[in-house]
């Protein structure tokens, strides 16, 4: 009994009952929307969409390329949202992922087919427009005290604009399809090399996009736990004025930690585009994936390991939508489902703090003076 | 039969693994003020929580006018006319006076505001019991202690008769805690009982009429204050004598370590300088103090010298080398120690680990690093003996969130902090706010020790006692200039007064 408590009491313990707990919560409420739509399939409905995949289970090659295609788009989601908790944990709202993907995605694909880079430097070149992106918010929050949320929304709009002029051309769009062309027959050398392809049922699109999220993950839970620049970030994102106290460079620091996000966010769309999984299409809205992120990283519960699993169960519940039957519901209907899931997952925090308060009815609530009690004791 | 408003019986309180209220028993008599006095972690803070709904003991009773009640959350604390000023105000800075005293009690007719008979009522109150208030002020432009008299106003809208007062005077100056001293006397006379938790013995010789006294949980016992000494209070709380007194030789300055010239410091909330022209030296091996009234320009000058803000001109020297224009990380690394005033805002990192604070302006050192990776087991060892070294007490040991500490002892972990690192020079700005007898003496003698082991100190201080028994040189500084220089061995109170308030000053030649 004594070890269950203790257990409860860990925070990365209550994120995760926290986020498994909102998980449930979308579905549940999705599952209401159904209802309402169709009350007789409603059952079905949601079955079909949690089954997803699984579906095939009868064949395992075609489970196994379809659970591939979940993986192979949930890399970026995974990505946004890692560069989304880079920047929170220095106390940085980075809005403005949407955008360096966006100048990402405008870099990969145009060095890919304007340029006939290769692959390397088609996702070299999307870091690089990622970072910059990253730098301008950086650097306006810096000199200037601009608010990186408004700097952000700025620079996501003029990311849009610039990439439709940029990849609207001739060179790199399709006239006639209106999409950017296919890189499999324009140029080869661009897609990402190919990773465990035999394992997914031959899914073309398995790159070695997936272990390289996986590393970046890693590699961001070690910078923050590990290193000198971690600590400096964790500490001015607690505490501005004490790390200042501290002699610690802020605004650099808000700068790197900026172009870091942006580069991890650049990183995301080559990671996705230079599959040759979608072309790019003239579009009036930013992509979504950097909004998208923010949930994911919050679902994750600010972790970088918890937003692999996080970007996976969305990535998953968004392509269970198409398993939906659409002569009994408005194809409409998944999108909505997905939307309210996502929306819920931004409550986890919220959640933990219902959970802290309501779970151990007013002792955590106070449990900083039972610790000031606990040490005098002693 | 004595008439006690609040009885509490044999309150028993344990959390896991601790007793934090053992068999307490305290009886509030109307019209009484009624000291609770204790240490940092004494179980204060938890008595006053039973007390207020925010935790169900274990055992024992609460009787109100002789009739026992249960009081399960705050909300029946208020039914029962029970209030509470906290040590940190709860008051809503964009809102107006008036708007935070109503503020959850709104009076209203059909769901509309009827502010004028609040604010009639206000008024009334705040002419009965002298409490001077400006009720459409807004709360974030008004000074501490007027928000402290919104705070006491707002039981009092609430017709509360019970007063518990979370060590209030903490956060005031000398004369706000006289006013607020008299306006108790005067609650009190109204017929209001009041709780006055605090550690500050001058305060409980002068306003309360009995006293009880916990010790690590445990009742010690309840004294009449007018038969009682302030060695006698201390001694219980402590459980040993305390020396009030700090034991020190005379000083033997040596070379100059610091020396500042003319500085100004430009003021933040008006156009002028709120430092002006501020020149003076400290030299290895003494205690020189600033003191002054609170909001007399030290902040400033304090934050102008150590970096936090920039000086708009003037010259700093820090062991002969021109130190004006150095960033911050080159002063830490140079000689400066610094214990900031406000250790939540600028002293530590709460969220962080104590060893992470332990190593906050060093951890970029070869011993604390190498590559920009961190050296946890280092980081551990050395807050491990930092903590024994200076008996910082938590519930983790190094592991502890510096935010679950009681302030006493994360004062002590900066202390700590400060004193082992490297330095010529150790600036302490009220090192000893708002903690407990036994952690002043603590603090007092270790800031002795660095002055004898040879580090040059600068103290700024506002509390006199502090003042006059620590340093060996005072300086006074009065509306952002130093007006006098005294010896504290040949002066006064009295003196130091005057020149505080102004009403004295030396013509002081150019150092």
């Amino acid at each position: 009994m004594k070890e269950k408590t203790s257990f409860m009491k860990r925070p990365g313990a209550q994120t995760f009952i926290a986020s498994v707990i909102c998980a449930l919560l979308g579905i549940v409420l999705g599952f209401f929307i159904l209802l309402a739509m169709n009350p007789a399939h409603a059952f079905e409905g949601m079955y079909d969409i949690l089954k997803n995949f699984f579906k095939y289970s009868n064949s395992s090659t075609t489970m196994m390329y379809y659970f591939g295609s979940t993986l192979v788009k949930s890399v970026p989601l995974i990505l946004c949202a890692e560069a989304i908790l880079f920047a929170y944990k220095a106390g940085l709202f980075n809005i403005g992922a949407a955008g360096q993907y966006t100048v990402g995605l405008m870099a990969s694909l145009y060095t890919a087919i304007a340029l006939g880079w290769n692959w390397f430097f088609c996702v070299l070149a999307a870091i690089a427009a990622g970072a910059l992106w990253g730098f301008f918010a950086g650097f306006l929050k810096s000199k200037f005290n601009v608010n990186e949320v408004i700097a952000g929304i700025m620079l996501n709009w003029i990311a849009l604009y610039l990439t439709n002029i940029v990849l609207g051309g001739e060179k790199v769009m399709n006239q006639s399809k209106s999409e950017t062309y296919n890189l499999l027959s324009v140029n080869k050398g661009a897609l990402l090399p190919e990773f465990l392809k035999e394992v997914f049922g031959n899914n073309q699109y398995m790159t070695i996009a997936i272990p390289i999220t996986i590393i970046v993950a890693l590699l961001i839970q070690f910078v923050l736990n590990k290193t000198t620049f971690g600590y400096e970030l964790k500490a001015t994102g607690h505490n501005k004025d004490a790390a200042k106290y501290a002699g610690m460079n802020a605004q650099r620091n808000i700068i790197l930690t900026l172009v870091i996000s942006g580069a991890i966010a650049g990183m995301a769309a080559s990671m996705y585009y230079l599959t040759g999984i979608e072309h790019y299409k003239i579009a009036s809205s930013v992509p979504g994936m950097g909004f998208n992120g923010i949930a994911v990283a919050f679902l994750g519960g600010l972790n970088p390991i918890g937003a692999i699993l996080a970007g996976f169960f969305v990535e998953y519940i968004t392509l269970g939508g198409q398993y939906l039957n659409t002569t009994y519901f408005n194809p409409q209907v998944a999108d909505l489902m997905v939307a309210i899931i996502i929306y819920l997952c931004g409550f986890v925090l919220f959640l933990k703090h219902v959970m802290n308060k309501v779970g151990k009815t007013k002792v955590v609530s106070a449990a900083t003076n039972a610790n000031a009690e606990e040490k005098e004791a002693k | 039969m004595e008439d006690y408003v609040i009885e509490m019986l044999h309150i028993t309180k344990e959390f896991p693994g601790i007793i934090a209220n053992d068999d307490i028993t305290l009886q509030l008599k109307r019209g009484e003020i009624h000291a609770l006095l204790g240490e940092n972690g004494a179980g204060k803070s938890t008595l006053m929580s039973v007390l207020f709904g925010l935790y169900t003991p274990e055992k024992g009773v609460i009787k109100k006018d002789g009739k026992e009640v249960k009081i399960n959350n705050p909300n029946d604390a208020t039914a029962l006319g029970i209030g509470m000023v906290h040590q940190h105000f709860m008051l809503v800075d964009i809102f107006s006076v008036l708007d935070n005293i109503i503020l959850g009690a709104e009076p209203n007719k059909f769901g509309f505001l009827t502010k004028a008979d609040a604010r009639k009522k206000v008024l009334d109150l705040s002419e009965k019991y002298n409490l001077k208030v400006d009720p459409d002020a807004m709360v974030e432009d008004i000074t501490v202690g007027m928000q402290q008299r919104v705070e006491i106003l707002k039981m009092l809208y609430r017709d509360n008769d019970i007063l518990i007062f979370d060590e209030p005077t903490a956060v005031l100056t000398p004369q706000e805690i006289e006013e607020l001293m008299h306006i108790m006397k005067e609650l009190a006379k109204e017929g209001k009982s009041i709780l006055f938790i605090t550690h500050k013995l001058n305060e409980i010789m002068e306003v309360a009429d009995r006293c009880s006294i916990l010790r690590k949980g445990k009742y010690i016992g309840t004294v009449d204050v007018a038969n009682t000494t302030k060695e006698e209070l201390s001694s219980m709380m402590v459980g040993r004598d305390v020396k009030f007194a700090v034991d020190k030789v005379e000083a033997k300055p040596k070379e100059e370590v610091l020396k500042v010239e003319n500085v100004c410091v430009k003021s933040k909330l008006h156009k002028n300088d709120s430092v002006h022209n501020v020149s003076f030296n400290v030299r290895a091996g003494e205690i020189v103090c600033i003191a002054g009234i609170d909001g007399n320009g030290q902040t400033e000058f304090i934050g102008g010298l150590t970096g936090l803000d920039d000086i708009s001109s003037g010259k700093i020297t820090l062991c002969g080398e021109d130190i004006t224009k150095k960033s911050i990380r080159y002063k830490n690394t140079h000689g400066m120690s610094h214990v900031p005033e406000d250790r939540h805002k600028h002293g530590l990192v709460l969220d962080y680990t104590v060893e992470e604070n332990m190593i906050l302006q060093r951890y970029f050192e070869p011993e604390f690093s190498k590559h920009g990776i961190l050296k946890k087991d280092a980081m551990r060892e050395y807050s491990d003996r930092l903590s024994e070294a200076f008996d910082v007490r938590s519930g983790k040991g190094s592991k502890s969130i510096a935010r679950s500490m009681s302030g006493g002892n994360q004062q002590k972990a900066i202390i700590a902090r400060e004193m082992d690192r490297d330095h010529k020079l150790l600036i302490a700005v009220q090192p000893t706010r708002g903690l407990d007898v036994g952690a002043i003496e603590y603090i007092h003698k270790e800031i002795v020790k660095e002055r004898d082991n040879g580090a040059a100190i600068l103290l700024v201080s506002l509390e006199l006692d502090e003042v006059m028994n620590l340093s060996d040189r005072i300086l006074v500084m009065y509306e952002g200039e130093i007006v006098g220089e005294v010896d504290p061995k040949k002066t006064t109170l009295q003196e130091l007064g005057l020149y505080m308030s102004g009403a004295k000053r030396d013509d002081r030649k150019e150092a």
